[in-house]
C-alpha cells in the first residue's frame, strides 16, 4: 500500500481526491489530505454567494463525512510547514511527521497585497476566503450604523476586482473601483469594450477611477482614505485589495524544488515537479511559464496527476490551455474567448458597438475568413457558449461572419443548434464533459433531465455557465429519439400547466384533493399546490380563502411575509391616485399599529411590520375607510402605473389617470401564472413607463397604442407594439384577450415577456390570435375575462367578516400570547426588523 | 441568543416521551396544514396531514434564518417522505426525520403526536 499526501484542500486539491477515489486502483493507496483553512474545501468561484445567504455549508465541495466514507484522512486546520525530500516525509505546524510515496502540492494562491504604505490598517481586506468575507461583512455592518452613506473601494479593476465591487455594493456601501491601468479588465478586454463596460457599470452605481497609482492609505488606526497624488484623495472607509494572486510556494522554495523567477513551482506536462515523487497542481503550478488562475485548468491538472500516479501515464496536460472567461457579475454580461486582441497581421476584426445600450461585440476572424480566432462580448454574452464552441472546434463560419454577432433582424438564429457541434466538443469546461458524453448519457443511460445529467456526468456543476447548452442538448436528444419533451409540473402531476388548466376547466374540478386523486399521485407539494390554487382562481375566480392550505404563504395569510415573520399591508390605490382623506386615514392606522410606511415602486403605500394577529384588525379599519386589498401577495395584477396625463400635464394627449384606474379595477384580483403589471402614459414622453410593463397604453394622436410583454425586474424587457391608434374600448378588448390567452397557456411563474419570447411566432402570432382571431377563440376569451371582472371579491373583506377565517390569524393555537422572538430596531424615526445574523 | 434558542429543541422519540402535553382540539388545526403550539419556552409546529390521516410535530424555528415560521409552511410529499416547506425561502424538511431535503441545513427536531378524545397531544422528554 502506497501513501499519497495532498497538501492543500482547496478546489483543485478536492478535485484530486474526487478523481482519485473514482479510480478502481485506489485501494492500493492511502490518501492523506492537509488543509490549513478551518473547513473542508469549498467553492471559491461562487464565494460571492456567501453574501446572499452566509451559508458556508452550501459552498462546500463535499462534506467531511464524504472524505471519511471514501477512506481519505482529511486533516483541516493543519498547515504543513516542511518537506524532507530525502526522507520523503512532511512536518505539520503541530510538529507531526508523515511519510509519503507521492506528494501532491495543491497549496493554491493567496491574494497579492502590494507594498503600499498603510495596508495594515483596519478596514483593509483581501477577497479570497470565507473568513475574509465574514470580516468584511461585520466591518461593513459596523460602518453603516455610524455612517449609512459609507464608501468602500476595491483596488484592482480586473475580473475579481469587479466581482468584489459588486459584493461591496450589495453590502450597502458606495462602491469605488480603483485601477492602475487606463482601462478595466486589462487582461481580457480591448479599450473600446472596456469603455462600454465602464459605462454600464457606472449606470448601475459603481464609481470607476482609472490610471490611479495608490501612494498610501490614510487614517490613524483604521482607513479613512486613499491618496493617489498630492491633491488626489479618495475618502473611503473600507478597502478590498484585488490586485492579483501570488502562489503559496513557500514549501517548494524551502525544499529546493525548481521554481519560476516570479514564483510558482515548475511542472512538466505530467504535472511532475523537479522531484519525481512530487506533483504540483492548481494555482501553485507553473506550467508553460504561467500560473493559471482559473478552475478549469486546475481540474485538468488534477486529473492528469491522478492518472500519472495511478499508472495511466499517457494522459498528459494539453500544450495550450483555453483561457476563455465569462464574468459572472450579476447584471452585466462580459466574456472573452480565444484571442481577444489580435494584431491586424493575423486576421480581421468585426466590431459591433452600441453605447446607448451598453453593447459591444468583437470577433476576430482568420485572414481567409474561414475560422473564428477569438472575441469579446460586453452587455450581451448570450452567444458566448456557441461562439466559444465554434472557436474551440474550429467549426466553419458563415461567409459573412458579421452574422455571428449582429442582432438577428427577423428573429432567425444566425447559427445552428448545439446539436451541430462535434461529439468531442467540450461543453462543460469545468468538468471536461463533452457533447458526446451528454448525449450518450441521455440515450444510453436514460438520464433525461439536466438534473440527472448533472448527477451522472457532473456537467453544469462547476460555474454553471454551460447549463443553457446542456439543457438544449438534453431536449434535442430526447426529440431525436422521438420522445416528447414534456414540461412536467412535479412528481405528483404528469402534466404541463396548460394541460392541467384544460383538465380543471373541462371536468369542472374545484377541489385540490379531488384533482390529486383523479389526475395525480401522492400527496402533493409546494410546487403543485399553489399552481392548482392559481388555476382554480383563474378559472372559477375562487379567492385564496377557500382552500387556504394549498396557497403560498403570502396568499394563505393575504399578506407578504417579511424577514422576521411579520407581514406587510398594501391597500389598492388604483392608478396611484389617492385623496388627502385616504392618506390621513392610512396614516392614522399605520401610526396606531406602529407600522413602517414606504411609498412603493408601484405608486402606492406599503405598511410593514404587522404581526399575524394584527392583520384582520388593521384590514377591518382600512375597509371601513373604503380601502380594499391590493393583492401585493398574489400572482395577480399588481398595479397600473399612471402619469398625470391630459388632466394636468401640458403635453397630455388623453386622460391617462382615468384609464389607469379603470383598467386596474377591471383586472384587480385576477390570478395568473406570474404577477402582471400595467402602465398608462398620456403621451410618448412615457412618464408611466408603460413599455416596461406586462401591458401598457400610450396616448398618441388618434388613439391609444397598446404594448405587451414588458417588465423590469431581473431580466428587463421593453414591451412590443400590439396595435396602434385604437380607441379605448378596442384597447381593453385586445388586452383582455391577450391576458386570458397568456393565463391559459403560460408555464408556472413565467411572466408575459418570457412567455412571448417562447411563443412560436412571437408578437405577430399574438396579433393573429387576438386581433385576427386565427384560432377562433376570441369570443370565448372575451367571455372568460368578463366573467373574472364581474365576479371580483375583496378577499380581505371576505376574511374579516368570517370568524372562521379570522381564527387563523394567531401565532399560537393554544395561547393568545405574541411571538416573543420578533425583534425590531429603530430606523430613521420608524422601525425595521433586527438584521439577520 | 440564537444558539440558546436552538438548544431548546432536540429530537424526541416515542420511547423517550415522559410528558404528553395536551395542546388543543383537533378542530383548531387546518386540514392538510399546520398551526403553532406554545409549550413553556418552546414553539412547536403541528401538522394535520389529513390525506394520510397522520399528525406530525417539529420545531417552529427554521434553521435557515432562525425565524419562527415553519407552522405557516405548506406541507407535501417528496418521493414518499412527508415534508414541510418553509414559507420564507422554501427550504424543505422531512416531517419524519427532520432532515433538510433540498439542501444541507441542519435537521430540525421532530416530536411524537397522539390524538385522544379529539385533542392533540405532543410528546416531550422534559
Ligand atoms: C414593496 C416593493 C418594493 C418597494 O418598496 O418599492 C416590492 C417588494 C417586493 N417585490 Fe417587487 N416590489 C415592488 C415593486 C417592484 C417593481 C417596480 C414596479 O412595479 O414598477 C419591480 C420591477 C418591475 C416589474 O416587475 O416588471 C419589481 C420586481 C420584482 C420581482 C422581479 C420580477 C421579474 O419578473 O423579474 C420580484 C420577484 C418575483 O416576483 O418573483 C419581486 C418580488 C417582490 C417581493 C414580493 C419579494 C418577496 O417575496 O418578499 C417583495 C415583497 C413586497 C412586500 O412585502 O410587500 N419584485 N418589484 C414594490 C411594491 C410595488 C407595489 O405597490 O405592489
Ligand atoms: C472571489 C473569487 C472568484 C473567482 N471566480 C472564478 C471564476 O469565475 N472562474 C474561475 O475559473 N476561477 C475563479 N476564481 C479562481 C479559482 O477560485 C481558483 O482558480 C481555484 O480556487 C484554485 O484552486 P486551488 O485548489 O489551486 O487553490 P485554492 O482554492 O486557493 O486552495 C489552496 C488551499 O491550500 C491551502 N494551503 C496553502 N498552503 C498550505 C499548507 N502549507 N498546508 C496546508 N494547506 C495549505 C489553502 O489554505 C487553501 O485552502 C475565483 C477566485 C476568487 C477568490
Ligand atoms: S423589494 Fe424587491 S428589489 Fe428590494 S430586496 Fe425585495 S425583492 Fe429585492
Ligand atoms: S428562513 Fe426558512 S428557508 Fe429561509
Amino acid at each position: 500500500m502506497k501513501t499519497v499526501i495532498v497538501i492543500g484542500n482547496g478546489m483543485v486539491g478536492y478535485k484530486f481526491c474526487e478523481k482519485f477515489v473514482a479510480k478502481e486502483t485506489n485501494e492500493d493507496y492511502k490518501l492523506i489530505v492537509f488543509g490549513d483553512e478551518p473547513r473542508p474545501a469549498y467553492d471559491r468561484v461562487h464565494l460571492s454567494e456567501f453574501f446572499e445567504n452566509q451559508d458556508a455549508k452550501a459552498l462546500e465541495m463535499a462534506s467531511a463525512e464524504w472524505y471519511a466514507e471514501n477512506g481519505i484522512k482529511l486533516m483541516i486546520n493543519e498547515r504543513v510547514t516542511d518537506i524532507n525530500r530525502e526522507e520523503k516525509t512532511i512536518t505539520t505546524a503541530n510538529n507531526q511527521n508523515f511519510s509519503y510515496d507521492y506528494l501532491v502540492l495543491a497549496t493554491g494562491s493567496s491574494a497579492f497585497v502590494p507594498p503600499i504604505k498603510g495596508v495594515e490598517k483596519k478596514g483593509v481586506f483581501v477577497y479570497r476566503t470565507i473568513e475574509d468575507l465574514e470580516g468584511m461583512l461585520s466591518y461593513a455592518a459596523a460602518l453603516k450604523t455610524k455612517n449609512p452613506n459609507a464608501k468602500a473601494a476595491v483596488l484592482g479593476g480586473g475580473l475579481l476586482g469587479l466581482e468584489a465591487g459588486k459584493a461591496v455594493m450589495d453590502m450597502g456601501l458606495e462602491p469605488h473601483i480603483v485601477e492602475f491601468a487606463p482601462k478595466l479588465m486589462p487582461r481580457q478586454l480591448d479599450s473600446r469594450s472596456s469603455q462600454v463596460l465602464q459605462l454600464k457599470l457606472e449606470s448601475i452605481g459603481l464609481h470607476i477611477h482609472l490610471s490611479k497609482a495608490t501612494n498610501q492609505i490614510l487614517g490613524d488606526d483604521a482607513i479613512v482614505g486613499m491618496e493617489f497624488g498630492e491633491d488626489d484623495v479618495l475618502d473611503v472607509e473600507m478597502l478590498v485589495i484585488s490586485a492579483g494572486i501570488r502562489p503559496r510556494d513557500e514549501l517548494g522554495k524551502s525544499s529546493g524544488l525548481k521554481m519560476g523567477v516570479r514564483g510558482g513551482i515548475v511542472v512538466d506536462h505530467k504535472m511532475q515537479t523537479s522531484d519525481q515523487s512530487i506533483y504540483a497542481i492548481g494555482e501553485i503550478a507553473l506550467y508553460n511559464q504561467m500560473i493559471y488562475g482559473l478552475v478549469a485548468p486546475g481540474y485538468e491538472m488534477a486529473t492528469v496527476a491522478v492518472d500519472q500516479i495511478t499508472g495511466k501515464t499517457d494522459n498528459i496536460m494539453a500544450a495550450e490551455i483555453d483561457m476563455s472567461t465569462k464574468l459572472k457579475l450579476i447584471g452585466v454580461d462580459v466574456a472573452s474567448f480565444g484571442e481577444p486582441f489580435m494584431p491586424a497581421a493575423k486576421g480581421h476584426s468585426i466590431i459591433f458597438e452600441n453605447k446607448t445600450q451598453h453593447l459591444y461585440k468583437r470577433i476576430n476572424v482568420s485572414l481567409d475568413g474561414q475560422r473564428l480566432l477569438g472575441g469579446i462580448l460586453v452587455g450581451d454574452a448570450s452567444d458566448y457558449s456557441m461562439l466559444h464552441q465554434i472557436y474551440l472546434n474550429s467549426m466553419p463560419i458563415p461567409s459573412d461572419p458579421s452574422q455571428l454577432i449582429l442582432p438577428a433582424g427577423d428573429g432567425a438564429a444566425s447559427f445552428g443548434s448545439a446539436m451541430d457541434l462535434p461529439d468531442t466538443a467540450v461543453v462543460c469546461s469545468c468538468e471536461a464533459v463533452t457533447k458526446g458524453q451528454v448525449c450518450c448519457s441521455v440515450k444510453d443511460d436514460g438520464n433525461e433531465t439536466v438534473k440527472a445529467i448533472a448527477k451522472a456526468t457532473k456537467a453544469t456543476t462547476g460555474c454553471g455557465g454551460c447549463k443553457p447548452m446542456v439543457t438544449d442538448l438534453v431536449n434535442e436528444t430526447l426529440k431525436s429519439l422521438g420522445k416528447v419533451v414534456k414540461e412536467r409540473i412535479c412528481e405528483h402531476f404528469d402534466y404541463s400547466r396548460q394541460e392541467l388548466y384544460d383538465i380543471v376547466k373541462m371536468k369542472n374540478i374545484q377541489d385540490y384533493d379531488e384533482l390529486l386523486d383523479t389526475h395525480g399521485k401522492g400527496n402533493g407539494c409546494e410546487t403543485c399546490k399553489p399552481l392548482a390554487a392559481s388555476l382554480f382562481a383563474s378559472i372559477f375566480n375562487e379567492t385564496a380563502n377557500k382552500q387556504d392550505t394549498i396557497q403560498d404563504t403570502n396568499d394563505r395569510y393575504l399578506a407578504n411575509i417579511q424577514r422576521n415573520g411579520t407581514y406587510s399591508v398594501v391597500p389598492r390605490v388604483a392608478g396611484g391616485e389617492i385623496s388627502p382623506k385616504q392618506m390621513i386615514a392610512m396614516g392614522r392606522i399605520a401610526q396606531k399599529y406602529d407600522l413602517y410606511t414606504k411609498i412603493t415602486g408601484g405608486q402606492r403605500i406599503d405598511m410593514f411590520g404587522a404581526k399575524l394577529h394584527e392583520l384582520p384588525l388593521i384590514w377591518e379599519e382600512l375597509i371601513a375607510e373604503g380601502f380594499e386589498t391590493g393583492q401585493a401577495y398574489g400572482k395577480s395584477l399588481r398595479t397600473v402605473k399612471s402619469c398625470v396625463g391630459s388632466t394636468w400635464c401640458r403635453y397630455g394627449m388623453d386622460e391617462s389617470v382615468s384609464f389607469a384606474i379603470e383598467i386596474e379595477n377591471r383586472y384587480k384580483g385576477i390570478r395568473s401564472p406570474h404577477k402582471f403589471k400595467g402602465g398608462v402614459s398620456g403621451c410618448i414622453r412615457e412618464c408611466a413607463e408603460a413599455r416596461g410593463k406586462d401591458f401598457g397604453f400610450i396616448a398618441v394622436e388618434g388613439g391609444w397604442n397598446i404594448y405587451i410583454g414588458g417588465n423590469g425586474g431581473a431580466t428587463p424587457k421593453h414591451a412590443l407594439l400590439l396595435a396602434e391608434k385604437v380607441d379605448k374600448e378596442t384597447a381593453i378588448k385586445y388586452v383582455d384577450r391577450f391576458l386570458m390567452y397568456y393565463i391559459q397557456t403560460a408555464q408556472p411563474l413565467m411572466r408575459t415577456a418570457a412567455w412571448l419570447d417562447k411563443l412560436e411566432g412571437g408578437i405577430d402570432y399574438v396579433k393573429d390570435v387576438v386581433i385576427n382571431d386565427c384560432l377562433g377563440i376570441v369570443n370565448q376569451l372575451d367571455t372568460e375575462m368578463q366573467h373574472l371582472a364581474d365576479t371580483y371579491k375583496c378577499e380581505w373583506k371576505e376574511a374579516v367578516e368570517n370568524p372562521e377565517i379570522r381564527a387563523k390569524y394567531t401565532h399560537f393555537v393554544n395561547s393568545t400570547e405574541e411571538d416573543e422572538n420578533i425583534e425590531f430596531v429603530s430606523l430613521r424615526e420608524q422601525k425595521m426588523p433586527a438584521p439577520w445574523a | 441568543m440564537i444558539d440558546s434558542i436552538l438548544k431548546e429543541y432536540s429530537v424526541t422519540t416515542l420511547e423517550e416521551v415522559t410528558i404528553w402535553y395536551k395542546a388543543a382540539a383537533v378542530t383548531k388545526f387546518p386540514k392538510n396544514g399546520g398551526a403553532c403550539v406554545k409549550y413553556n419556552e418552546k414553539q412547536i409546529a403541528v401538522f394535520n396531514f389529513t390525506r394520510e390521516n397522520k399528525w406530525y410535530a417539529c420545531q417552529n424555528l427554521c434553521p435557515h434564518k432562525m425565524e419562527m415560521v415553519l407552522s405557516r409552511g405548506m406541507i407535501g410529499e417528496d418521493m414518499g417522505t412527508p415534508k414541510v416547506a418553509c414559507p420564507l425561502h422554501k427550504n424543505t424538511f422531512s416531517l419524519e426525520t427532520g432532515e433538510n431535503l433540498n439542501g444541507t441545513l441542519d435537521a430540525i427536531a421532530t416530536y411524537p403526536v397522539k390524538i385522544e378524545d379529539g385533542f392533540v397531544y405532543i410528546g416531550f422528554s422534559k
